[in-house]
């Protein structure tokens, strides 16, 4: 059923965002069909409020859908509870954003730990699962280093390592470049490129065109449909997006 | 059973956690966290304090008057005032006023299970020691005196029933009066000069604290007897004076003196007739009875009696059981209005702790979206937070206590005041901070976990 025999990670099917503003109700997403393999190395490209954040946080399980159905490896997390919520969050998916969001108070390794701290793992087993992918985004030498002491590529490299502590089936990342320079942005794509050569699978959010020639996958928004996706290389029609005029901006 | 114990030792695992995590956010705003912790820390110090003090406080008012003998009703002559003599004894050379021999013979007589009396007859002279001379106290009593008003001898003897038969010459002193008149060497045995006689030092005996304190104290409270009664010029010590006093036997004290004391001042002179200074009576009590009861009904009719043969205000009474009773009561209206404090300060310190952890909780909602993103549930938001405020409440608490013991020290070290810590004084106070933080923790603590992940996260 794959392209290459793969399983499905996501399947979203029809889903919808609505949004209650006042006596409008916004459609940020007006019906989303997506199958993400497993292996799959994604960019979702489009304009602002074209409804890449919102189809983020659902595929992020951080908000669940108004209507439609997601399969996160083949369970439903569209009608979840906000504890089991958490849990998909912390066992089945890494963020990382544009802004890094690491936690101030703590140190590199604390920062990769806290995903672990909530599943309850170990502190001695937490402590060498964060040493070792500290190491593996180079950050070695910088353990008990805090934030502010460290560049924004570091920063980032950080957020990568956390993102890998759960071991995720998918990892999601907003505009992950948006605040490097094109040097620590590019050796943050390596980094993707990597993860991806070891079978990891990402979704990534971005603006940047350039940075989406590199992924094998492109996914184009537009008024809360897919636009264009390089696997089925469909479009929408033009009858659909018609509707669409009333939609607020959503960032 | 396997999977309750591995769930304890991670619920242990992750407290221990939590805390250092709490420790490391509180230690971010170190100055924050100090000045919102020190409206815990002055509650809980000052409720130690003022507990100790005012445990201190009733201690030393219940021993007075322990002293004094809760069997014991202390009857005092007092002279009246310029407006109750007014009057036909006003013109007279002699004033004559007070408890007499037949006041005596009815209370012995009359009322129910008196047990002892112990006259005393009181006034003001001054002592000399070759050319050292003190304004002191002479009282005349009986032997049995010591143990009825529970005065110790510090050394030598107080005279006995021979030396009282005898009207010997015979003195014991108080400590103080010791010092000043033999600042260099022991009394015992030394002769101290009053008027144109010399008196021989026996013993030496405590200072009457108690009822020196009862009078200024508690001498107002009295019913029956003497509201406003006495000035203290006929050398009752109402100003404190027993410290400096001299006893001798009541028998030596009539023959020298005779019944009326002719009083020397400042030029000149005023002569009081007065039987007894001061009579102490002993109320019996079968061993196994509640004193209070015998006593206070023998306190009544003593009352009566006195209002009976006194048409004046010119004695007073003092009934430690009821000024025990008294003192009870007071301490009990004490520790309500401390607990009221304690209270009051604790809301407040509990107030000021909320309001920094909403302000936290607002300033750290990035982290809040990041660690629910991160798979943190909203009971462990919740958890992460009030640990935060047990921590912050906790530690000033624990200052406070601190504080709340040292005070007290300082003040006896100082002031030299008693001060009594009760173990559960500082164990209530920390429990109740550690309570306050509960209880104002967790409000901040569900608005933090009840926050919108995806909004959290945006917040900047």
């Amino acid at each position: 059923m794959s392209p290459s025999g793969r399983r499905p990670i996501i399947e979203l099917r029809g889903v919808e965002k609505h949004y209650q503003m006042g006596e409008f109700t916004v459609k940020a997403l007006q019906g989303i069909d997506l199958t993400v393999w497993e292996g799959d190395y994604i960019s979702i490209l489009g304009p602002s409020g074209c409804g890449k954040s919102t189809l983020l946080n659902i595929l992020g399980c951080l908000d669940q859908p108004t209507l439609g159905e997601y399969l996160l490896e083949g369970k439903d997390v569209a009608r979840l509870h906000d504890d089991d919520l958490s849990q998909v969050r912390g066992k089945r998916l890494g963020f990382i954003f544009q802004s890094y969001n690491l936690i101030q108070q703590l140190t590199v390794v604390e920062n990769i730990e806290v995903p672990l701290y909530y599943q309850g793992v170990s502190e001695k087993e937490s402590r060498e699962i964060a040493v070792e992918l500290a190491e593996r985004v180079g950050l070695g030498k910088r353990l008990d280093h805090r934030p502010t002491e460290l560049s924004g590529g570091q920063q980032q490299r950080v957020a990568i390592a956390r993102a890998l502590s759960n071991d995720p089936a998918v990892i999601l990342a907003d505009e992950a470049t948006g605040n490097l320079d094109s040097k620590s942005g590019g050796d943050i794509l390596s980094i993707f490129d990597q993860l991806n050569e070891d079978g990891k699978t990402l979704i990534m959010i971005t603006h940047d065109e350039g940075m989406a020639k590199r992924t094998p996958r492109v996914i184009r928004l537009r008024d809360g449909l897919i636009e264009f996706d390089s696997n089925t290389e469909k479009g929408v029609d033009g009858g659909r997006r018609k509707g669409a005029e009333e939609k607020a901006v959503t960032a | 059973m396997d999977v309750i114990r591995q769930l304890r030792a991670l619920s242990l695992f992750r407290l221990k956690r939590s805390v250092i995590l709490g420790i490391k956010s509180l230690w971010m705003h170190k100055l924050r966290s100090m000045l919102t912790a020190l409206g815990i820390v002055f509650g809980v110090a000052s409720v130690i304090a003022m507990l100790a003090i005012g445990e201190g406080a009733s201690y030393e008012a219940q021993e007075q008057i322990k002293n004094l003998g809760s069997q014991n009703i202390i009857l005092q002559s007092v002279k009246p005032t310029n407006d109750a003599t007014a009057g036909e004894e006003q013109r007279s050379l002699i004033l004559s006023y007070g408890l007499t021999y037949r006041d005596l013979e009815q209370i012995r007589n009359t009322v129910p299970g008196v047990d002892v009396v112990v006259p005393g007859r009181r006034f003001k002279d001054y002592l000399w020691n070759v050319s050292r001379s003190v304004d002191a106290d002479v009282l005349g009593t009986v032997p049995w005196y010591p143990q009825m008003r529970n005065r110790k001898l510090e050394q030598g003897r107080f005279f006995n029933k021979i030396e009282m038969e005898d009207r010997a010459n015979v003195c014991v002193i108080t400590e103080e009066l010791a010092h000043r008149l033999f600042p260099l060497s022991s009394p015992i045995g030394k002769d101290i000069r009053l008027r144109s006689s010399y008196y021989r030092v026996i013993g030496i005996i405590e200072s009457d604290t108690a009822s020196a304190a009862s009078m200024g104290g508690g001498g107002g409270m009295m019913g029956g007897g003497g509201g406003g009664g006495g000035d203290g010029t006929s050398g009752a010590g109402a100003d404190g004076q027993t410290a400096m006093e001299m006893l001798i036997p009541l028998t030596t004290l009539v023959e020298r003196f005779g019944e009326v004391l002719m009083k020397y001042r400042s030029g000149s002179f005023e002569a009081e007739k007065v039987d007894f200074h001061e009579v102490t009576v002993k109320i019996e009590v079968p061993e196994d009875g509640d004193p209070s009861e015998r006593v206070v009904a023998a306190a009544a009719a003593i009352r009566h009696l006195l209002e009976r043969n006194h048409k004046k205000l010119d004695y007073r009474m003092i009934v430690p059981i009821e000024l025990l009773k008294r003192a009870e009561r007071t301490k009990q209206i004490f520790n309500i209005v401390l607990g009221s404090i304690a209270a009051i300060s604790l809301l407040v310190g509990g107030i000021g702790i909320m309001n920094i952890m909403l302000a936290t909780v607002t300033e750290r909602t990035r982290e809040i979206g990041i660690r629910r993103a991160l798979g943190a549930k909203q009971r462990d938001i919740v958890m992460q937070f009030l640990i935060e405020t047990i921590l912050l409440s906790g530690a000033g608490g624990l200052l406070g206590v601190a504080m709340g013991l040292a005070v007290p020290l300082l003040i006896t070290h100082f002031a030299d005041m008693i001060t009594i810590i009760r173990f559960w004084a500082p164990a209530m106070a920390f429990t109740i901070s550690v309570l306050t933080g509960v209880i104002f923790g967790i409000y901040p603590a569900f608005r933090a976990a009840g926050m919108n992940p995806v909004e959290a996260l945006r917040h900047e």
